[in-house]
This record gives C-alpha cells, sequence and structure tokens, in this order.
C-alpha cells in the first residue's frame, strides 16, 4: 500500500455537514469518503492505493480535481484498488454532486 | 425497475427502506477499519464492508444489515462480523420489530484467519439470541456474489429467507467443491449447473427460502412485509420441536434425493410435469407453478 496526501488552499466553495461515502473498495474502484471539517478554508486530501509508484499521476488528478470544484474546509480520504485517473476522477465528482445535494 | 442485484449495499437500504429512514451506526466517517487487512498491507474500507442501523419499513422500526459484495466479496472478517453482532444486540435491547440482513457473502474473510471464523459464528449466536427475545430475523439473497460459507449457515439461522432467481445460496461455493471433489463432480464453469443446484428456484423448491421474487427492490420490499405479516403469527424463537422437524425433513429429503445427480432429477420427483421449463420462467409464473410441489410450503 502507498499512502499519498495533498492539501490545496485559495478554495471558496463550503460543504455541508453530512458526510457522504461513494464507491466500494474492489478491483478497479475506490471509496471516497468526503466531509467537511475546519481546515483554515484548505481542501485535504489522503489516498491509500494499492498500486504503487503512481503519486505524479495521482497528484494531476486531485490537482485537477481542485481546479473543477474549489472546495474549502473539506477533507477527502480515499481508498483505492487500483482505479484508473478517470475512475478517481468520476468518483470524486460522483462524491462532491452527492454531498451538495446532486446525483446519488 | 431497479435491480437489486445491481445495486451496491448502501444502495439497497435507501431504496429498500422508507425514504431517507435508514440511520447508520459507525458511519464511514468513523473509520472502524480491519486491523487484520492493514497488517497485511492489503486495502481497506471504511465500514469494513458492512452498513448497519436502523430504518423504517411502512413505519415499523426495524433493524438492518447490508454486506458489500463488491468488498472482498462481502466476506466477514472481525470488525464487520462485530458490527452484525452488535446491530442483533442493540434490536433486542431496543425491541425492534423485526432485523432485516441483506446479504451478500462468500462467507469468512480467510486473511484473518480465525478471527472471521470467530466473528461468523458469534452471528449464528446473536441470530439465535434475537430469535429467542422475540425479534424476528428475516434474510435477503440477491447479490452477485450469493451466499456462500459461514453467511450461508446464518441466513439459514434466520426466520425467513427471501431470494432471487439470479441469488445463490449454499455452503461450499462451486470452485470450492470443484477444487476439492474433481470436475466429474461439480463442473463450476458450468453456469446453468451452478444456478440449478444454488439458485434461488432450487432454494425455493427445496424449502430452503421462504419466498422467491424477481431481480427489483419493490419486489424484496413487498415479500419482506409479507414476511413481517406472516411470522407474527409464529413462534419467533427457534424451538425443539421445529428443529426435530427440520431435521426430519433433511433426513426425507436425502432419503428420496440422495440417489440423484442434478437438481431437474428432483424437480421431476417432486412431481413436476416439465422440469426443463422452469429455468426460463419468471419469478411469478414459477412460483404459481411450483407453489404446490415445493417442500415445507407454509
Amino acid at each position: 500500500m502507498e499512502k499519498l496526501t495533498y492539501r490545496f488552499q485559495g478554495g471558496s466553495r463550503a460543504l455541508p455537514q453530512q458526510a457522504e461515502l461513494v464507491g466500494v473498495v474492489g478491483s478497479g474502484n475506490l471509496e471516497v469518503l468526503i466531509e467537511s471539517g475546519p481546515l483554515g478554508g484548505d481542501c485535504a486530501i489522503e489516498v491509500n492505493t494499492a498500486a504503487l509508484g503512481f503519486g505524479a499521476t495521482w497528484e494531476a488528478v486531485m490537482r485537477d480535481f481542485h481546479e473543477r470544484w474549489q472546495l474549502s474546509d473539506a477533507r477527502i480520504a480515499i481508498n483505492d484498488m487500483g482505479a484508473t485517473p478517470a475512475v478517481v476522477s468520476l468518483r470524486l465528482d460522483q462524491a462532491v454532486e452527492t454531498m451538495l445535494g446532486g446525483l446519488r | 425497475m431497479s435491480s437489486y442485484l445491481e445495486l451496491t449495499a448502501r444502495e439497497r437500504l435507501a431504496l429498500l427502506f422508507d425514504a431517507g429512514s435508514f440511520e447508520e451506526f459507525l458511519p464511514p466517517k468513523a473509520r472502524v477499519i480491519s486491523p487484520h487487512l492493514a497488517q497485511l498491507d492489503a486495502p481497506v474500507a471504511f465500514d469494513d464492508g458492512v452498513a448497519v442501523g436502523r430504518a423504517r419499513l411502512d413505519g415499523q422500526a426495524v433493524f438492518a444489515a447490508a454486506q458489500e459484495g463488491g468488498f472482498m466479496g462481502g466476506a466477514v472478517g472481525e470488525v464487520h462480523g462485530a458490527k452484525l453482532v452488535g446491530l442483533l444486540k442493540r434490536a433486542v435491547a431496543e425491541k425492534a420489530a423485526a432485523v432485516v440482513l441483506l446479504l451478500e457473502s462468500g462467507g469468512v474473510r480467510l486473511h484473518e484467519a480465525n478471527a472471521g471464523l470467530v466473528a461468523v459464528s458469534e452471528v449464528m449466536r446473536a441470530v439465535l439470541d434475537a430469535r429467542n427475545a422475540g425479534v424476528p430475523v428475516i434474510a435477503l439473497i440477491g447479490g452477485a456474489n450469493g451466499c456462500f460459507g459461514g453467511m450461508g449457515i446464518v441466513a439459514r439461522c434466520t426466520n425467513a429467507v427471501i431470494m432471487s432467481e439470479e441469488a445463490r445460496l449454499a455452503m461450499s461455493g462451486p470452485e470450492v467443491i470443484e477444487t476439492a471433489a474433481g470436475v466429474e463432480e461439480f463442473d463450476s464453469r458450468d453456469r446453468a449447473l451452478v444456478w440449478r443446484t444454488t439458485g434461488g428456484k432450487h432454494r425455493y423448491l427445496l424449502g430452503d427460502c421462504q419466498e422467491l421474487v424477481a431481480d427489483s427492490v419493490p419486489a424484496f420490499r413487498a415479500a419482506v412485509l409479507a414476511t413481517l405479516a406472516r411470522l407474527r403469527t409464529q413462534e419467533t424463537a427457534l424451538t425443539l420441536a421445529a428443529l426435530e422437524a427440520e431435521q426430519t425433513m433433511l433426513a426425507q429429503r436425502l432419503e428420496r434425493f440422495g440417489g440423484l445427480e442434478e437438481p431437474m432429477q428432483i424437480w421431476t420427483a417432486l412431481g413436476i410435469a416439465e422440469p426443463r421449463s422452469l429455468p426460463l420462467l419468471e419469478a411469478g409464473p414459477f412460483v404459481e407453478q411450483v407453489a404446490a410441489y415445493r417442500i415445507g410450503a407454509n
């Protein structure tokens, strides 16, 4: 397993209090737990992945995610079993949309 | 129509019970994860593969659990099992109208060895304790992973089992039987044979499940409501008389069918005129056609 952490600043979109979980930890899939919390306005992401050595790809996917959503005071935790970058992006969007009361 | 089979455990809970009524105990944000998987450097899930909590079903206060087949095949580890046990104990303490278990599991999570085995046996004891305290337990089986191993036993410890045709219920899985006894004994790649042997229709005919429903959430919901109403007229606890009746039924089953080689021969022996037509029937017409012939009709 490899643990990767990211922290992004400058977001402005606040989240509701209710935490949400989307996705399942299965082969080629991942779960995303998203919560709001006092992080000085930052968005903190922790990834635990079974696929070793893809830190640069994860960082690019996470940076894109933050640019899309600009979350503030958001804590995101990911358990991953080798999902592709596209699947990771879709799950992250699903997590935010679920939290904001969109698609479930 | 929403397929029960295709849904995740959490989606099933959200759709099966009254809208918005499911309230989870130990939700993912509590991060109660498996201590064993991390030691093995294996991925964990924040809910350890099972969601437990309380919900309402047509207004009735019930307790519910749903195993997630997508995480390690729904296998039961120490935490996963402890969540089920805790749920059943709390259901007794709070006098729930029923406990509804949405089972989907390959059985014990072998990675956790004895801790997993102990966990499953504790779940069995908790199911029987709940029944003894007057809380009926209902098992729903309709996921792609079926219900096998220790969880297959747990299912048969409940008051009633509800299955879809796509569901499977057995002790050893097809691959395990083939590995242990040879392909001549059981060809695990013969999917039609696997479903004829372990699938919902055969379990319904043999009396191992009490309801066979279509693969849809409304069908499962309607069956749970009907089963709850039916169970109110029956003893909830597992009695000695019920155990002895079950033993007699199993002995008769073995005597009647022990020499047969394939489920279709059993269906013929049950008196069904055209057994070959059974696998192709939808759930409704199937039940209509076989209800009079099945074992343990009640």
